[in-house]
């Protein structure tokens, strides 16, 4: 398990960009963390690592979209608008988590059941006593 | 001489939650509108919710399409095409309409064309006001999309500008989330808001540096939270309505400033409004404003166009089908499908 400390957006950016440079094929990495604690700044660094020259926009309303500008393909998943792991079938979602992209998912714990083996889990928290700004991230890989 | 055939087009739209078809004649009179909308269940829910099932537009499509037909007054065999969106959305619920739109178009051998969700939405415009004809700018505003587009010709799209991070709708909906005032966010913050004060708290508001046109509101969506945050902290009360207000504002400040930037820059004639957003009573005042105060053209779609339906898709085919535009059997959809491609 590794844990980061942030103190802005642009740590968080860097620490999610090398993620994204090291990310290997059929990576998935589970995104989790409140409201406005900082996923979008999570995913534009984890794009940027991975070479991925398009606007990273929010799949929060179409629950998935799909870059191909960079060194792998990436799936951006925001499954909160899932209510129950069987309306996943809606977003062909296997051929991403078993294919050859890299695949990151926010609000993961929703379709808990339905990760591969060797998700890595990435949470991220705020912590006001110590700053509007500061954040821990902990990477934690469940492959063992 | 022959008289000249009315283009009468049936539209099918799936891309999200609503079933919808309708049926418009030449693009530009709606004979029947006929959206059959899921927000009753998202209210139960409380939030951006769940039920996105294309089991639910499996169960409606049927019904919806022969109930647009039937308010038409329409045979099968009397429409000059079928127009239906392709893309962009779930791959899902895209499919139920393609598909539907298919057998539909292979059964009675009626034309098909392939409609993209945004140029639909832009197209909602051509049936409100019946004399609106290209060039002309854009804003497009809904849940999922904030595109500032340059319409060169019927078809012909230039992108200006769009968002880096979170839809303008995509905001509305998180923010009236986190102020309790739950779904759906847009209109539940309009009417919150013409009982607060726009300036009791000033939200950011965000420029793009590489590109003036673009927008982000991500940033805007966590000044939100952490001032509530901080309100908290202190152990005060924060005031409902001056932060919808408050929040409103900033939104309506920088798509109005990027909009008459654009217009001003162009030298654009008319500027026209579109997408569920649209539908923002201090949006729509503050462009059309705008846009008065330098003698341009403002357009908007009423309400009922403003959301996702079929009269939109039919009005777009129709101008796709008056460039020959024609899909095959093997028309797909397409996910990710970006503006302007085919």
């Amino acid at each position: 398990m590794i844990v980061f400390e942030s103190h802005s957006d642009e740590d968080t950016f860097r620490f999610a960009s090398k993620m994204g440079r090291e990310a290997v094929p059929g990576t998935v990495i589970s995104l989790t963390g409140d409201l406005g604690c900082g996923k979008t700044v999570f995913s534009k660094g984890f794009a940027s690592g991975l070479g991925v020259t398009e606007p990273v926009s929010s799949p929060t309303f179409t629950i998935l979209q799909q870059y191909e500008s960079g060194r792998l393909v990436l799936y951006h998943f925001d499954v909160y608008r899932i209510g129950d792991p069987e309306e996943m079938e809606e977003t062909g979602y296997e051929d991403c988590f078993y294919g050859n992209g890299v695949t990151l998912v926010e609000w993961a714990e929703r379709i808990r059941e339905l990760l591969p083996e060797g998700t890595i889990l990435v949470r991220i928290e705020k912590d006001l006593e110590k700053g509007m700004d500061y954040r821990r991230i902990t990477v934690e890989n469940t492959g063992g | 001489m022959e008289e000249r055939k009315d283009t009468l087009i049936l539209g099918i739209e799936t891309s999200c939650d609503e079933t919808a078809a309708a049926v418009v004649k030449n693009g530009r009179e709606i004979l029947s509108n006929v959206i059959s909308s899921q927000i009753d269940t998202h209210t139960l829910y409380g939030g951006v919710v769940p039920e996105i099932a294309s089991r639910k537009h499996i169960e409606r499509i049927n019904q919806v399409v022969r109930e647009a037909l039937a308010q038409s007054g329409t045979e099968l065999c009397g429409l000059s095409a079928i127009g239906v969106t392709y893309g962009p959305g779930l791959v899902g619920p895209l499919l139920v309409g393609v598909s539907f739109a298919k057998a539909l178009s292979f059964a009675s051998g009626v034309k098909l064309v392939g409609v993209h969700h945004i140029e639909g939405h832009i197209a909602a415009n051509y049936i409100e006001d019946p004399n609106l004809e290209p060039p002309f700018l854009c804003l497009v505003v809904s849940g999922g999309h904030t595109h500032l587009v340059n319409v060169r010709d019927y078809g012909e799209y230039e992108i200006l500008g769009r968002t880096m991070d979170d839809a303008a709708g995509e905001a509305f909906d998180k923010v009236a989330r986190a102020i309790g005032l739950g779904y759906p966010g847009g209109p539940k913050i309009d009417v919150a808001a013409k009982a607060g004060n726009p300036e009791a708290v000033h939200f950011p508001r965000a420029k793009v540096a590489e590109n003036a046109y673009d927008f982000s509101f991500s940033g805007l969506k966590s000044a939100v939270l952490n001032y509530l945050n901080s309100c908290q902290m202190k152990g005060e009360e924060y005031n409902q309505a001056d932060v919808a207000a408050s929040f409103q504002a900033a939104v309506v400040d920088v798509l109005t400033e990027h909009s008459i930037r654009a217009v001003r820059e162009t030298g654009a004639k008319t500027f026209a409004l579109a997408g569920g957003v649209a539908s923002n009573s201090a949006l729509r005042e503050s462009l059309e404003k705008a846009c008065a105060g330098l003698g341009v053209r403002f357009c908007v779609p009423q309400p009922v166009l403003c959301t996702d339906n079929g009269a939109m898709i039919a009005a777009a085919a129709y101008f796709e089908l008056q460039k020959g535009a024609e899909s095959g059997l093997d028309l797909n959809a397409i996910p990710n499908l970006k503006l302007g491609e085919r």
